[in-house]
């Protein structure tokens, strides 16, 4: 091959090449329709979750709660696809591998937090904001 | 030399890389993914202080006393809109077309500011209320999440005039593509972020 024998003659810089020649070799950006498409979907799953603590439409909060944190789930999804341009395959997997292994810490932190603060909590002598106030 | 040398008639083994690497820059890319995920930790420690002391008001204010959840939803709209115009800019730069990449960054720029002003301004309201950090543990841990939201926002709208700058200055050269990718990656990490921060502290807040 004429790259291994001659490598300074043939070998095109990476990023000086050039401009027109492979305006997608940079990495998926994604599309003006992605980032559309992403926008869009945003924009839905933004409004219906205000729209339904704002007027109170379900009027049962845990429940709301529950709905408003599966729209923010869905939407970091989203984000993370058309936004973020998330894949299993860039940099050979090891993007998808640090983001896996974060969200599991992330996990961990969240539901170990608040298990273990709750529980610590109900073994706490009762107090009423009138205590609470005069607490040092 | 001399071991490395093959004996006659043997063929030399020839590596050469036959993956195709996505991006032609040593692997910054990657390595600002890894920071991306190491504040996404700092942001998860946040969110738990926040999860575990969020009712603690100390006979003070609530969130459902104080969140003006009009604002907030204007505040999202802002931060969703400089995401899309960042991307729009990050589509000019594909195209090597300076005047509009610099166009649409400026147009983030403002909106970023836009969402900034309007939380210091729900910062300095909720401060004149009493409601400030020190007043419960609900206040301290909402003022140190949001607030770090806020300040990474900040960094991140320093960041976008200095290449701004760059790229007015240079043009986009590679050096410049890899800075602006970089912080394409941090422009929309933040607007994940505060979809956690909209859904867990504003809209489950006001409900109680």
């Amino acid at each position: 091959m004429s790259t291994v024998t001659e490598p300074g003659l043939t070998r095109k810089p990476p990023d000086h090449g050039g401009a027109h020649t492979e305006p997608h070799a940079h990495g998926a950006h994604g599309t003006f329709r992605s980032y559309m498409t992403g926008f869009v979907l945003s924009v839905v799953l933004t409004a219906i979750p205000f729209w339904l603590v704002m007027g109170n439409v379900l009027n049962d909060t845990l429940l709301t709660s529950i709905v408003v944190m599966a729209f923010a789930a869905v939407q970091i999804v989203v984000h993370m696809i058309y936004f973020l341009h998330m894949n299993t395959k860039s940099e050979g997997g090891w993007t998808f591998l640090a983001l896996v292994f974060t969200l599991t810490l992330v996990v961990i932190t969240l539901v170990g937090s608040i298990w273990v603060m709750y529980h610590m909590d109900q073994n706490m002598m009762p107090m009423s904001p009138h205590e609470a106030l005069q607490r040092p | 030399m001399q071991e490395t040398t093959p004996p006659p008639g043997a063929t030399a083994p020839v590596f050469y890389e036959q993956e195709e690497h996505a991006h032609g820059d040593g692997g910054t890319l990657f390595g600002f993914w890894l920071y991306l995920m190491s504040d996404c930790l700092i942001f998860a420690a946040l969110f738990a202080t926040y999860g575990v002391l969020g009712r603690n008001y100390a006979a003070g204010p609530s969130g459902a006393d104080l969140f003006d959840l009009r604002l907030v939803a204007v505040n999202t709209g802002l931060l969703l809109l400089s995401s899309i115009t960042y991307g729009f800019a990050m589509l000019e730069m594909d195209k090597e077309r300076v005047g509009p990449t610099l166009k649409w960054l400026a147009v983030t720029g403002l909106f970023g500011a836009g969402f900034i002003g309007i939380e210091l301004y729900e910062f300095a309201h909720l401060i004149h209320e009493g409601a400030t950090p020190q007043r419960s543990a609900f206040l301290s841990s909402f003022f140190a999440l949001v607030g770090t939201h806020g300040l990474h926002v900040t960094f991140g709208i320093v960041w976008l005039v200095t290449l701004m700058v760059q790229v007015r200055r240079y043009g986009l050269i590679a050096d410049n593509r890899r800075r602006l990718m970089c912080l394409s990656m941090f422009w929309h990490f933040l607007d994940v972020v505060w979809i956690g921060v909209f859904t867990f502290v504003y809209l489950m807040g006001a409900m109680r």
